[in-house]
């Protein structure tokens, strides 16, 4: 008997666990990566689950070999993911941005530890928030996910399955050592109810001689391999049809605005975020793990007639800067809560434009979420 | 008929759009090229039954963009690992990789050694010129072992890998090399090695006339075809040569022709385990 790809029913899950079966649901069938702490799980429940249903997992000799492999697939029809940790999205970057110059749709999970280099395993830091946006060289845009708890994990697996194929491009979900590990409940729909997108593909008996496949800021039909489309795929600058040029200046400047335009142009479809704004004249901003500290000190707060809102980024990448801007009209002070020594507090700074204060919120970079207690005594001196 | 009316038998392999080469004059690049073309037309196969990866460097070029098939031209020494990706969704295509000696033994060299390893069915095509010709004649894990290149103004202090033996110990199951002086041989042997269920490799031992021939002082492109004609020892000649009359000498033939259980195959196999159709 088939198994089935989509666990639906009520589950006891670990974050990572949650993550690999996401990525089953939403219709992933193949999978490579290489050991690291503290993202392993999701590979061990993918080599275990993924034949079942059908896929291959490949366990690689490095982690530029599995994004490498990831991409492959890609282009073979499938949909495919790696997931790594710090080091391991370090060492993948250059085929991160092939990926992206390649309009090939992935997704690549990062169980973020505690760094830089390879700082410790197993403590739970947000610290490379930054690094899937400016991580690979040259100018791009990134679609990046950041859940919170472990059913988001699942959720959010899903929907960076969805986003990469509508947009042909890779995408990010950074869970983290905390959320990787921790275990709560995560309900999984019935199949019908899991919402999936799938790749325009390229036109049966069409080559890519005959129609562009790339380039589109509205994103080209994918002419993926193994279909007769002949297609040519290069990251070197190229046309629309696929056609490497390297010798013409303008080509270049097409092909970086159409890639990032192609991001920009539909952010709306993109950008989440979700706030409790009501009556707040302080708001806690704040995505991932943290944001769990963010919502229960806004919670014990309130009760003690603190004047507090919460604002979470669901995604981080593209930022949500029209968001938090329009949050900086609304409110006298934006805190900026998050597991680092401040990251996106300054792209959150810089969408404020001083329309509202924005502060950060120093955590001990030990691997701990806030104590509700430091949040409260943060928003206290603020509102002296 | 005059020479206009000409249509080179393999042109209908070439892309249209593709209307000139990278490569210069005197590259031996060009007869790995149509060597591959010829093999798959003796073979009957079509350009769609395949799918071509390549790395970065001169020989990446050979398929990319010319060859009118699917083609990843991938990031520098990585060819190999985006084929294992495509081998695994695609497992019905022959996935060939073409790629210099740079491209898949310095950065790229994991990525050989494990392909190999794993036995996973695809071949990999390497032009072996000994030098990085794209970025203009720095040594190689290739060079000879004395010859000047623009890193070693000095001469090359290190010594060089022997391809074949390196894949040999790595596991693979087919193994061959040949020169550019020897094109029908090499098309014999890229028929087997397309064919080969199996990690195939085949070496090319290729000249660079601008730069590994005027930079070492090996030559121009005759000068080093040359040098092949008289240097190369077939695999049966080289067994009754002593180790001192081998040195500076190309053993040429097919090394390994053997079978084992193929990767995609055997996880194939666990598949239909796993899901209970077998």
């Amino acid at each position: 008997m088939t198994k089935s790809a989509v666990l639906t029913g009520r589950h006891f899950m670990m974050g990572n666990i949650a993550t690999a079966e996401g990525a089953l649901a939403a219709g992933c069938r193949f999978a490579a990566g290489y050991p690291i702490t503290p993202a392993t799980e999701v590979a061990e429940r993918l080599a275990e689950r993924l034949p079942e249903v059908g896929g291959t997992f490949l366990q690689m000799e490095d982690e530029i070999a599995s994004i490498a492999a990831v991409i492959g697939a890609a282009w073979g029809g499938k949909k495919a993911l790696t997931a790594t940790s710090g080091p391991g999205i370090s060492l993948m970057l250059e085929n991160i941005g092939f990926a992206l110059g390649t309009e090939t749709p992935c997704v690549i999970v990062n169980v973020m530890r505690g760094g830089p280099t390879t700082g410790i395993p197993s403590v739970e830091l947000q610290g490379d928030v930054i690094q899937p946006r400016r991580g690979s060289h040259g100018d791009y845009q990134i679609i990046a996910l950041a859940p919170s708890s472990v059913q988001e994990c699942f959720d959010f697996t899903v929907d960076a399955f969805n986003f990469a194929e509508r947009f042909r491009t890779p995408v990010f979900v950074l869970t983290d050592a905390f959320l990787g590990h921790m275990r709560e409940e995560v309900l999984v729909p019935e199949p019908e109810a899991i919402r999936l997108t799938d790749r325009n593909l390229f036109p049966r008996g069409v080559d890519t001689e005959a129609l562009p496949g790339f380039l589109d800021t509205d994103v080209a039909p994918m002419p993926v391999f193994g279909n007769g489309h002949k297609a040519h795929v290069t990251s070197s600058c190229h046309d629309a049809y696929g056609r490497r040029n390297v010798v013409d200046a303008s080509a270049l400047d097409v092909f970086i605005r159409k890639l990032n335009d192609k991001i920009e142009k539909h952010r709306d479809e993109i950008v989440r975020v979700t706030s409790d704004i009501e009556g707040a004249e302080i708001v806690l901003l704040s995505y991932g793990s943290i944001f769990r500290c963010a919502r229960a000190a806004v919670e014990v707060g309130k009760s003690e007639g603190l004047p507090l809102g919460w604002f979470k980024l669901e995604t981080l990448w593209p930022f949500a800067d029209q968001e938090i801007a329009a949050l900086a009209e609304r409110v006298k002070r934006i805190i900026v809560l998050e597991n680092n020594l401040g990251q996106m507090f300054h792209y959150v700074q810089a969408a404020a434009a001083g329309k509202a204060q924005v502060s950060f919120l120093p955590p001990r970079v030990l691997g701990e979420l806030h104590e509700i207690e430091d949040i409260l005594k943060a928003v206290r001196e603020v509102r002296q | 008929m005059s020479i206009t009316a000409f249509e080179h038998p393999l042109a209908k392999y070439i892309r249209p759009s593709a209307k000139t080469t990278a490569n210069c004059p005197g590259c031996g690049n060009g007869i790995l090229a149509q060597a591959i073309l010829q093999a798959i037309d003796e073979l009957g196969l079509t350009m769609d039954a395949c799918v071509f990866v390549s790395g970065i460097g001169c020989s990446a070029w050979i398929p990319s963009p010319s060859y009118f098939a699917d083609v990843l031209h991938t990031t520098h020494g990585r060819p190999i690992a985006f084929a294992t990706g495509i081998k695994a969704a695609l497992p019905d295509k022959h996935v060939i990789v073409v790629s210099g000696d740079g491209d898949l033994t310095a950065i790229g060299g994991n990525h050989l050694i494990h392909a190999a390893r794993r036995n996973i069915a695809m071949t990999v095509f390497c032009v072996n010129n000994g030098i990085y010709g794209m970025t203009g004649g720095q040594v190689a894990p290739t060079t000879p072992i004395g010859l000047t290149t623009v890193t070693t103004p000095f001469g090359n202090a290190e010594n060089p890998f022997d391809i074949c033996e390196l894949v040999k110990g790595a596991g693979a199951t087919f193994i061959a090399r040949w020169t550019t002086y020897h094109p029908r041989q090499i098309v014999k042997t890229a028929k087997k090695a397309i064919q080969k269920k199996g990690f195939s490799f085949v070496e090319v031992v290729s000249q660079c006339p601008v730069e590994f021939g005027r930079k070492t002082g090996m030559g121009n492109t005759v000068q080093m075809m040359e040098h092949y004609k008289q240097n190369s020892v077939t695999i049966a000649r080289a067994a009754s040569m002593k180790p001192e009359e081998l040195t500076g000498k190309i053993v040429v033939g097919e090394f390994v022709d053997i079978e084992k259980p193929e990767l995609i195959e055997t996880l194939g196999r666990m598949r239909a385990k796993a899901m209970g159709t077998n």
